[in-house]
C-alpha cells in the first residue's frame, strides 16, 4: 500500500492544436485535501477529467495506490475508487435523488429494491452529516441539494478519491461551510480529496496542500500552512503582472438608464429579479456582483428586451434628454426607437453569435435589416470584420472562418468588437472575461474604459470581486434577485461585498 | 484494483479541425463506389449475371432511350423540387417530414382545377389558377404544424409525419369521389381528350423529340437558382440560418422567431404544393395516393446530404433517380419485383450517410500520440 | 339517430373488438419496440422499414422450411418464422445503430433511409423470393400460417362471449401483451431499465455514472427493432395467414410510431392504446357512409395522435415528455 492515493506523471492532453495540459505531475495522499488552483482555462478541469475517465491522456502515467492504471471510461474510474463532482451536475432531471445515486451501479439483484437502497444511503447520509430527501425529484431541487446528491452518489459507489470541480461557485457561505464540514469528516475517514477552485480564502481554509497550474503547465505544490494569498496569486498569475486595472475618474456623468421596481419571472417560473431599482450613469462603469444565478442574467436580458417583467426601465437619450420606456419592447422595437444599446451576453456562441458563420455573418446580426432591399448588404459587414480583426487583434485564418472554431478569447473579441462598433450609449456585459487569458482580459477592460470615457454607461456583470473592485466606479450587489446594496467601488471592501452577496432575504 | 492491461484504447476518434474540399469529395466518391460494388455483389448473387452487364442495363434503363432519359430527367426534377422545398425548413432545423402530404394536397388542388375548370377557362388563366391553388394548398398544409410549433413548441417531426397520412386519406377520398369508372377507385387521366391543364411542349420546336419534359426542367432549374439566392443572399435566408443555429441568438438579434418559422414553413409547404402541381399537370395527369411516391422522404435525404446547397442537390437527385430507374429496369428484365430500386437506393444512402463520419472525424490507431498534436 | 345507433351497434359487438385487437397487435409490437429504442435516445424512424423486414424475414424463414420438407410441421414452421423475423429486423436495427451511434449520422435521415430500404426489401423479396430461390409460385406458407392462427384450445370455444373476446387469438397476440408488460416492468423496476432511461434522458450524465452509453444504445435499438419486427411477422402470419401482399402492411409502421406518442412512452399504455388505434383504423367499416366518406374516417388515428401531441405539449408535464435526449447524438470527447 502506498501512502499516495493517486499520482500523475507527465500528463499531456491536446485538443486539436490547443495544448490543454503540458507535462503535469502531481500527487494526492490519503486523508488529505489538495487544492488545485489556477485561473479559468489553466487546464484544471481537463486534467481532472482524465482521472474521471471523460478524457484520455495523450501522454503520461496515472498511478492509483502505487500501481499504474489505465482509465478509459468513467467505469474504470469508479472501479479505481475515483469519483468526480462536475461543475455542471451530471444528474437525470426526472429521476429522484435515490434513483440518481444508484444509477449505473451493479447491485446484487437486477430488480431494484428501493426501500433497501434508501436505507443504505440514509446510513451514509448520517455518517457524514448530509441533509437530503432521497425521494425528491432533481428538477425540484436547489443547486446545493443537487451537489449533495452528487457527493453522496460518489461515496455510495465507494469513492476513495473525491474530485470537486469548483464546488462553492454556486453556494452561499453557509452552504459552503456545511460542505467544508462534510469534507473534513471524509478526510478524517481516510478519503483523499481534490478540490478545484480559484477562491484563495477557501484554498487556505480547507486544504492541506495546494498545487498550481498555469496555462496548462504545472507550476508547483506548496503546503497550505506556508502559503499566503499573495504567494499563491503570484504562482497562479506568473511573473508580476500589474494587477492595477486602469480606472479613469468619471467626468460629465449623466443619467442614462433608470430601472424602477423591476420584477421578472424567468422561464422556470422563478422570481429571478425582485423589485430591483438602480440608475446607471453615462461615463461610469457600474459593476454588478452576486453569486451565479442571483438574477444577473434576467436583469440584463430585461433591459435588452429579451425578458418580460413588471416595473419600469427608462432610457434617457443623452442628446435630447427624452426618456423612453424599454420594458415590454422586443430588441427590434428598442432598436427602432433609436435606443443605442449594446449587450455582450454570457452565452457567447449560444446567444451573441452564430457559430457556423464567419465574422461578416456575425457582424450583421444586428444590422442586416438596414436598407430597403430584400438582399443582404455584404460589403459593410466585410469591412467591419476586417476592422475588428485588425483593431482587436483577432486571431483567425480568415474572416470567413466559422467563429465556432476560434478560441474563447477571439470569440469574445468578435462579439465585443461588434457590440461597440455601432457606438452604443449603453453597454452591458455579462462575464465578459470568463475563460479568457490575462492579456485578453486586460484588453477587454481597456475597451470598457474607452467606452466609459466616451460617455457610455457601462454595466459590467462579473464574478471576480477583485476585478469588480478595481474596474467599476460603483458596485451593485444582487442577492436572490434583490439589490442588497450599491457601494462606491473606491471605498468598498471585498468583505463588505461578500457579505452583501449572501444577505439572503433581508431587507434592502 | 485490477486495471486493464492494455495501455490505451486501440482506436481513438478525433474531430477534424478542417478538411480540404478535395478530400471530402474523395471520401464521398469512395463511398459511392463502395456502395456500387456492394450492390454489384448483391445483384450478382441474385441474378448470376455479369455485374458489368447489369450496370450497363441499368444505364440503359435510366438513359437508354430518349423516352427513358426524359423520364429520368422528369423524376429528377420532381425529387429536386421537393428537396428544394424542404430545404429552407431544414436549414431552420424544422424537421418538415410532411413533404409527402404537402405534395399531395397541392396535387389534389391542381387536379380539382383541371377537372372543374379545365374545359371552360382560357389556358393562361387556367394555369395561373392551378398554380395558385396548388401553392395555397401546400402552404396551408405546411402552416398547420408550424403554427403549433411556433405557439406551443409541439414536436414538428411527429406532427408533419401524421399530416402525411391525413393527406393520403384525403387523396383516397377524392380518388373515389372523382373516380372515372364507378367502383374503380381511381381517377384516370384527367382531360384525356382535350389535354386541358397539361403542361405541353408541343408548341416548342421539335428538338428534343415530341415527348419531353423540358418545361419541367426549365422551371425546376430556375427554382434551384432562386432558392440558392434566397438562402445565401437575402435577409430572409439570413434569418433562417440564424434561427436554425440558435433560437436565443435569433431573439437577441431581434428576429421574430415565430414569424420566421411560420413564413419559412409557408414557403416550404407552398413549394411542395407546387411540386404537386408539376406532378399532376406536368407528368402524371392524374392523382392517386401513390403520386408522391415517398419522394417527400427521399428529398429530406437529398437536402441533408447536399448540406442544403441547391446545386449539389441536382447531382444527388439525379444520381438517386438514375440508380432507381436503372434498378427498375433490371428488375423487369429478370422478372423481379420493381421495389429493387428502393433496395438499391437504400443501400447507396447507407454508404453515403456512413461516409459523412469520415469527413468530420479522423481515426487514430495505436500508439502514435504525436499525430494528435499536428 | 338511427345513424348513431348503427355505429353504436357495430362498435359494441364481439367482432368489432376482435378486429380492433387484430389491427392493434402489430401496432403494439411496433410501438413497444420503438419505445424501448427511444428510451435510449434513438428516434428510429426506420421502424416502419424494420417491420417490413421482420415480416418478410419471418415469411422467408417459414417458406424455406416448408418448401424444403415433405410434410411441414407447424411448430417448426413457427420457430423458423420467428428466427427469420428476428434476424431480419436485427439486421435493420444494426444498420441504424452502426450509422447513428458509431458513425454519428443524423437519426432522422438514417431512419427514413432505413424505411425506404426496409419497405423496398419487403416488397422486393415478397414479390421475387420464389424466383430468387428457384421455387415456383407465390411465397405462401399455409401450414405455418395456420399454426400461427391456432386459437387457445378449450377456452376459446367453451366460454361463450368471454372466450370469443379474450381467447380467440393466436399466441402472438398474447406475446405482444406480455412483451409490453415486461417492457414496462423492465423500464421502471430494474437497474438496466433505470440505466437505459438515463441514457435517453441525458447521455452525458449516464456516461459519468459509468453506464456504457454506446452499448445501451446498440442493445436497446436492436432489441427494440426485433420486437417491432414481430409486428410485421404477426401481420403476414396471423392476419394474412402466411402470405405476402405487395404493400399490404401499408402505413401501419407509422401508426406504431404515432402510438408511441399516444402512449406517452409507456408500454403499458400502448396496450390499450393499440386496441383503440386498431378500433379507429377499422371504424370506417361500421359507419353507414358512402365509400368516399369512409376514407375520411380512416384519418381518425392520425388526427387523434395529433391531438395527443398537441395536448401533451400544452400541458407540458415533465414526466410525459419525450426522452430529453431523443434524437441527439452523443460523443464523449466532443467539445
Amino acid at each position: 500500500m502506498s501512502e499516495n492515493a493517486i499520482e500523475l506523471k507527465g500528463i499531456c492532453k491536446y485538443f486539436g492544436k490547443v495544448t490543454a495540459n503540458d507535462n503535469i505531475s502531481l500527487t494526492v495522499k490519503k486523508g488529505e485535501i489538495l487544492s488545485l488552483l489556477g485561473e479559468n482555462g489553466s487546464g484544471k478541469t481537463t486534467l481532472m477529467n482524465m482521472l474521471s475517465g471523460i478524457y484520455f491522456p495523450d501522454k503520461g502515467q496515472i498511478l492509483v495506490d502505487g500501481e499504474e492504471v489505465t482509465i478509459r471510461s468513467p467505469k474504470d474510474a469508479y472501479r479505481l475508487g475515483i469519483g468526480m463532482i462536475h461543475q455542471h451536475f451530471k444528474l437525470i432531471d426526472i429521476f429522484t435523488a435515490a434513483e440518481n445515486i444508484i444509477l449505473g451501479q451493479e447491485g446484487q439483484s437486477q430488480i431494484i429494491n428501493l426501500k433497501a437502497v434508501t436505507a443504505d444511503i440514509e446510513k451514509l447520509i448520517h455518517r457524514y452529516g448530509f441533509q437530503l430527501d432521497l425521494n425528491k425529484k432533481i428538477y425540484d431541487m436547489s443547486v446545493s441539494e443537487k451537489q449533495t446528491v452528487e457527493i453522496v452518489k460518489m461515496l455510495y459507489r465507494g469513492a476513495n478519491l473525491l474530485i470537486l470541480d469548483e464546488p462553492t461557485a454556486v453556494l452561499t457561505p453557509q452552504e459552503t461551510e456545511h460542505l467544508f464540514g462534510v469534507l473534513r469528516n471524509m478526510k478524517q475517514d481516510g478519503k483523499a480529496i481534490i478540490i478545484i477552485t480559484h477562491k484563495l480564502h477557501e484554498v487556505l481554509s480547507i486544504s492541506d496542500r495546494v498545487s498550481i497550474l498555469r496555462k496548462g503547465a504545472y507550476i508547483g505544490t506548496v503546503e497550505t500552512k506556508d502559503a499566503t494569498e499573495q504567494s499563491l496569486t503570484e504562482m497562479m498569475v506568473g511573473e508580476k503582472v500589474s494587477l492595477n486595472i486602469d480606472r479613469p475618474t468619471p467626468h460629465n456623468t449623466r443619467k442614462c438608464l433608470e430601472v424602477k421596481h423591476l420584477t421578472c419571472i424567468n422561464k422556470y417560473g422563478v422570481k429571478a429579479v425582485d423589485n430591483v431599482s438602480f440608475t446607471a450613469l453615462g461615463g461610469e462603469i457600474l459593476g454588478i456582483a452576486g453569486i451565479a444565478g442571483s438574477g444577473q442574467k434576467e436583469l440584463l436580458e430585461a433591459i435588452a428586451g429579451l425578458q418580460e417583467g413588471d416595473g419600469s426601465i427608462l432610457f434617457t437619450d443623452p442628446a435630447t434628454g427624452e426618456e423612453e420606456e424599454l420594458l415590454g419592447k422586443d430588441p427590434l422595437e428598442i432598436k427602432k426607437m433609436g435606443v443605442s444599446l449594446a449587450f455582450v451576453p454570457e452565452d457567447r456562441l449560444g446567444m451573441g453569435l452564430v457559430g457556423d458563420m464567419g465574422m461578416p455573418g456575425n457582424m450583421m446580426i444586428r444590422s442586416y435589416r438596414n436598407g430597403k432591399s430584400a438582399l443582404l448588404e455584404q460589403r459593410g459587414p466585410r469591412q467591419l470584420s476586417e476592422k475588428v480583426k485588425e483593431e482587436l487583434e483577432v486571431v483567425t485564418p480568415s474572416i470567413s472562418y466559422p467563429v465556432r472554431r476560434l478560441s474563447g478569447g477571439n470569440v469574445q473579441k468578435v462579439l465585443v468588437g461588434r457590440e461597440i462598433s455601432n457606438s452604443p450609449k449603453l453597454l452591458m456585459t455579462a462575464y465578459a472575461v470568463r475563460g479568457l487569458d490575462i492579456n485578453t482580459s486586460y484588453a477587454i477592460y481597456h475597451l470598457l474604459n474607452e467606452q466609459k470615457e466616451k460617455g457610455v454607461a457601462v454595466v459590467y456583470v462579473g464574478e471576480d470581486l477583485d476585478v469588480l473592485l478595481e474596474l467599476s466606479d460603483r458596485i451593485l450587489v444582487l442577492c436572490g434577485g434583490r439589490v442588497s446594496g450599491i457601494l462606491d467601488a473606491r471605498t468598498a471592501t471585498k468583505e463588505a461585498i461578500g457579505l452583501l452577496m449572501t444577505k439572503h432575504g433581508e431587507e434592502n | 484494483m485490477a486495471a486493464p492491461k492494455q495501455k490505451e484504447p486501440f482506436v481513438r476518434i478525433v474531430k477534424r479541425d478542417s478538411i480540404s474540399l478535395g478530400k471530402s469529395v474523395a471520401i464521398r466518391i469512395a463511398a459511392i463506389l463502395l456502395s456500387l460494388a456492394f450492390c454489384a455483389v448483391l445483384i450478382y448473387s441474385i441474378t448470376h449475371s455479369n455485374p458489368v452487364q447489369v450496370y450497363r442495363s441499368m444505364m440503359d434503363g435510366a438513359i437508354g432511350t430518349g423516352r427513358r432519359t426524359w423520364n429520368t430527367l422528369r423524376d429528377t426534377m420532381i425529387l429536386l423540387v421537393t428537396a428544394l422545398a424542404i430545404t429552407p425548413a431544414f436549414k431552420m432545423r424544422f424537421w418538415n417530414i410532411g413533404a409527402e402530404g404537402q405534395i399531395l394536397v397541392g396535387g389534389i388542388a391542381t387536379a380539382a382545377v383541371m377537372r372543374y375548370c379545365g374545359n371552360s377557362m382560357p389556358t393562361l388563366l387556367l394555369f395561373a389558377l392551378m398554380i395558385l391553388v396548388s401553392l395555397a394548398a401546400g402552404l396551408i398544409w405546411g402552416l398547420i404544424p408550424a403554427i403549433f410549433k411556433a405557439r406551443w413548441n409541439t414536436n414538428e417531426t411527429l406532427f408533419t409525419l401524421m399530416m402525411n397520412y391525413i393527406a393520403i386519406q384525403l387523396t383516397s377520398f377524392f380518388s373515389i369521389a372523382w373516380e372515372a369508372k364507378k367502383g374503380s377507385g381511381n381517377i384516370g387521366t384527367i382531360n384525356q381528350k382535350t389535354q386541358a391543364g397539361w403542361i405541353s411542349t408541343s408548341f416548342l420546336p421539335d428538338i428534343f423529340g415530341n415527348f419531353n419534359y423540358s418545361i419541367n426542367v426549365f422551371i425546376v432549374l430556375t427554382l434551384t437558382v432562386l432558392m440558392f439566392i434566397y438562402l445565401q443572399y437575402t435577409k430572409h435566408g439570413y434569418e433562417i440560418a440564424v434561427v436554425g443555429q440558435s433560437e436565443n441568438t435569433a431573439r437577441y438579434a431581434g428576429i421574430n422567431v415565430k414569424k420566421v418559422i411560420l413564413r419559412t414553413m409557408a414557403l416550404s409547404g407552398a413549394i411542395c404544393g407546387f411540386a404537386g402541381f408539376l406532378l399532376v399537370s406536368g407528368s402524371s395527369h392524374t392523382i392517386s395516393t401513390s403520386t408522391a411516391g415517398g419522394r417527400g422522404f427521399t428529398a429530406i435525404i437529398v437536402s441533408w446530404l447536399a448540406k442544403f446547397n441547391p446545386f449539389v442537390m441536382i447531382l444527388i437527385s439525379f444520381f438517386l433517380v438514375f440508380m432507381g430507374n436503372g434498378a427498375t429496369q433490371i428488375a423487369s428484365e429478370f422478372q423481379l419485383n420493381e421495389s429493387a430500386s428502393e433496395v438499391i437506393t437504400g443501400i447507396i444512402l447507407f454508404f453515403i450517410l456512413g461516409s459523412e463520419f469520415f469527413t468530420n472525424y479522423r481515426l487514430i490507431f495505436g500508439k502514435h500520440r504525436k499525430e494528435a498534436n499536428e | 339517430m338511427s345513424f348513431l345507433w348503427a355505429v353504436f351497434k357495430g362498435i359494441f359487438s364481439v367482432t368489432f373488438v376482435q378486429k380492433a385487437i387484430t389491427q392493434g397487435i402489430p401496432l403494439l409490437f411496433g410501438a413497444t419496440g420503438e419505445i424501448v429504442t427511444e428510451k435510449s435516445g434513438n428516434l428510429n424512424l426506420g421502424t416502419p422499414g424494420i417491420m417490413y423486414m421482420g415480416a418478410i424475414g419471418g415469411l422467408a424463414g417459414a417458406f424455406l422450411y416448408e418448401t424444403g420438407t415433405e410434410a411441414p410441421n407447424g411448430l417448426i414452421g413457427i420457430l423458423c418464422a420467428i428466427l427469420g423475423s428476428l434476424l431480419f429486423s436485427l439486421a435493420g436495427a444494426l444498420i441504424y445503430s452502426v450509422l447513428t451511434v458509431t458513425l454519428r449520422a443524423n437519426q432522422n435521415v438514417t431512419g427514413l433511409a432505413l424505411t425506404t430500404f426496409g419497405v423496398g426489401l419487403g416488397n422486393f423479396l415478397g414479390g421475387s423470393f420464389s424466383k430468387i430461390t428457384g421455387t415456383a409460385g407465390q411465397i405462401t406458407v399455409y401450414t405455418t400460417g395456420q399454426t400461427f392462427r391456432t386459437r387457445i384450445p378449450f377456452l376459446s370455444d367453451h366460454l361463450g362471449i368471454v372466450g370469443d373476446l379474450l381467447f380467440s387469438y393466436g399466441f402472438l397476440t398474447y406475446l405482444a401483451i406480455v412483451i409490453a408488460l415486461l417492457a414496462s416492468w423492465f423500464l421502471t423496476r430494474t437497474r438496466i431499465g433505470l440505466n437505459l432511461r438515463a441514457v435517453g434522458e441525458n447521455a452525458a450524465a449516464a456516461d459519468a455514472a459509468s453506464i456504457n452509453v454506446t452499448r445501451y444504445k446498440y442493445l436497446a435499438t436492436c432489441i427494440g427493432g426485433m420486437i417491432s419486427g414481430l409486428g410485421g411477422l404477426y401481420f403476414v402470419m396471423e392476419y394474412l395467414g402466411g402470405t405476402w401482399q405487395n404493400n399490404g402492411f401499408g402505413d401501419r409502421g407509422w401508426l406504431a410510431v404515432a402510438l408511441v406518442i399516444f402512449a406517452l412512452w409507456k408500454p403499458a399504455r400502448a396496450i390499450w392504446g393499440s386496441i383503440l388505434f386498431g378500433g379507429l383504423y377499422i371504424l370506417f367499416a361500421y359507419v353507414p357512409l358512402s365509400q368516399s366518406m369512409q376514407e375520411i374516417f380512416k384519418m381518425l388515428p392520425y388526427v387523434v395522435t395529433i391531438l395527443v401531441l398537441v395536448i401533451s405539449s400544452l400541458r407540458n408535464k415533465k414526466e410525459n415528455q419525450p426522452p430529453a435526449g431523443l434524437g441527439l447524438p452523443y460523443f464523449r470527447e466532443e467539445r
